[in-house]
């Protein structure tokens, strides 16, 4: 497959692999590169159909809001819960920082 | 070569010796232990042999019998579960390091009705990881093998306990099913595998890959048997809120009724020329005439975009469902200097290639720019294969395809090209995008005598009807063509 036949570029690669909080080293990169634009070039029927007069489907059948009755009832217990959290603290799961330093 | 293992005693005659004291659950459990002692270093079914847990579930079952209490439709019979159903206090992995060593802390519904009917879970079984791929190589832990032929893959991804119950491990098995992850390994396996209508199966405790299409569904080595299988555990859950409002299905009374009269279409559209697959369906519905059906070939062209559609639209929910492995609330972590390299570096550790690449792809088609483009179409390509099949069930009852395009293949054939992984799902993937029950038989044997399977499609909650003709497949099948085997 030339660069130009290619569906998807490593940059673009790249691009998607920060949305997707994803971390991929080069190799990685350059062979989803090729392996996603085969699946773009498979998949393209699809993006070429013409759908002028037709509804998408999100589900396979009607599907409404559910609701159930405003009673309380136990949730999972917070113990077991945090159990298996990586890092627990003060009952709370505990992250690394999530924001810069301030200026 | 595999050799043919003696015949499980159907699910209904175990129960009943168990319930009348006939034989213990005990005694039931130490057969299925012993085969899995003899076969799990050949075969690798299971993440996880659940021994202490089966017997307690056993000792439960006696003491009832003992006490004049009735244990249920399954009274010591041995599962064995996808490890992606979630097992209070058992390992539930997915077939991911990101999950190893996570104990769920609730069971699945499928899990808690099968314990209410009197089942014995025994282990939990290989999948290709997060139920994606059809070969169960996709396992971070090893791939399971078929037990007709050790050097050629189960099918996938719920090779585990298709393998399971072709092997003699356990009569009774389940699976999910997103695109044919249940009928495809069955087919592959020589057993029956059902997927029942979207929402006939709650998912509670299902581990989500693409929620608008995944089902649970029964394996086991005849019709009746996984129709009983799927009895006990279907039905309205309210902790599922796509869980159609509606009781179990009756399957098992109506299995005998025959198909006379009943319209069977073969779609033209997947009997690829010369194929034994093919042949093995324009056999299987020569039976169907001769027990009375009205049999003609269909053409359903519209079918055939499937499969791209279901590319796009699976990785595209599957993308969003793996959102929640990000190092914080469960399983495997890998750190960082701040929260958004964590998450990345424990993703990028954490997950093998096919589902790394799953999520590449749906992110793609989710991202600004692409949405319309793939999402947006494939979406209206999933209208039109549904729009399809409402045109075919005017004049037909059940349609017939091959499950798969081709038998067992060899370990490592088709992992270089993701492509060619994906074309087994063929067949499958149309039922799946509209929601449809579809159930694979064991039919015939290659010439290199690996089974094939035929799958019988019927419109939403079409399973009676569904499970009648493949009872008339089951029939007019050689016997040698279904498991159990010994390896």
């Amino acid at each position: 497959m030339s660069e130009q036949e290619r569906f998807i570029s490593p940059d673009e690669v790249r691009h998607v692999a920060r949305l997707a909080r994803l971390a991929l080293d080069d190799d990685e990169v350059g062979r989803m590169a090729l392996q996603l634009s085969a699946i773009l070039e498979h998949v393209d029927a699809v993006r070429r159909l013409d759908t002028a007069d037709v509804p998408p489907t999100a589900h396979p059948f009607p599907v409404e809001n559910v609701l159930r009755s405003d009673t309380e009832t136990p949730s999972l217990d917070r113990e077991t819960v945090l159990s298996q959290a990586p890092l627990a603290e003060n009952d709370r799961f505990r992250v690394p920082r999530i924001m810069g330093e301030a200026p | 070569m595999a050799s043919p293992a003696p015949e499980f005693a159907s699910l209904a005659e175990i129960a009943a010796s168990v319930r009348s004291g006939g034989i213990s659950a005990r005694a039931l459990l130490s057969q299925s232990l012993g085969r899995i002692r003899e076969l799990e270093g050949d075969l690798h079914c299971f993440n996880e042999v659940t021994v202490e847990v089966a017997e307690a579930d056993a000792d439960a079952v006696d003491r009832m019998v003992r006490s004049g209490q009735d244990p249920g439709p399954l009274a010591g019979v041995p599962v064995a579960l996808k490890d992606n159903l979630c097992t209070e206090g058992i390992p539930t992995t997915c077939s991911s390091r990101i999950l190893a060593g996570w104990l769920p802390p609730y069971d699945a519904t499928v899990v808690s009705r099968l314990r209410g009917a009197g089942a014995l879970l025994v282990g939990k079984t290989n999948l290709d990881e997060f139920a994606m791929g059809s070969s169960t190589e996709n396992s971070a832990f090893g791939p399971t093998r078929n037990p007709w032929d050790t050097g050629r893959v189960p099918g996938g991804s719920s090779g585990g306990s298709a393998a399971a119950v072709a092997a003699g491990i356990v009569p009774l098995a389940f699976g999910s099913d997103t695109g044919g992850s249940i009928r495809q390994p069955a087919a592959l396996c020589g057993i029956v595998g059902v997927k029942p209508t979207y929402g006939v199966v709650s998912r509670y405790g299902l581990i989500a890959f693409a929620s608008s299409l995944d089902q649970i569904g029964p394996f086991a080595t005849t019709v009746a048997d996984a129709a009983l299988g799927l009895e006990v555990v279907a039905g309205h859950d309210p902790m599922d809120s796509t869980s159609l409002e509606r009781p179990a299905p009756s399957l098992l009374a109506s299995l005998a009724e025959g198909v006379s009269g009943l319209r069977v279409g073969i779609v033209e559209d997947f009997l690829s020329d010369g194929s034994e697959c093919g042949a093995a369906v324009v056999a299987a519905g020569e039976a169907l005439a001769i027990a009375g059906a009205k049999v003609d070939q269909v053409t359903i062209p519209e079918l055939l975009l499937g499969l791209p559609a279901y590319y796009v639209i699976a990785p595209a929910e599957a993308s969003s469902n793996l959102s929640r492995y990000d190092g914080v609330r469960y399983g495997l972590r890998v750190d960082g200097p701040d929260t958004e390299t964590m998450n990345a570096r424990t993703r990028g550790e954490g997950f093998g290639p096919e589902v790394k690449r799953r999520i590449m792809m749906g992110t793609y088609a989710l991202s600004a720019g692409y949405y319309d483009a793939y999402y947006g179409q494939a979406q209206k390509a999933r209208t039109v294969v549904i729009r399809a099949f409402e045109a075919a069930y005017r004049n037909f009852d059940v349609l017939l395809t091959p499950t798969t395009p081709s038998v067992a293949f060899p370990f490592g054939s088709k992992t270089e090209d993701p492509i060619e992984m994906y074309m087994c799902d063929l067949c499958s993937i149309p039922s799946s995008l509209a929601g449809h029950p579809a159930v694979s038989v064991p039919f015939a044997l290659s010439p290199e005598r690996l089974p094939i399977g035929v799958q019988v499609l019927a419109p939403a909650l079409g399973e009676a009807v569904m499970m009648r003709v493949a009872a008339s497949l089951e029939a007019a099948a050689p016997r040698e063509a279904r498991g159990p085997v010994t390896p």
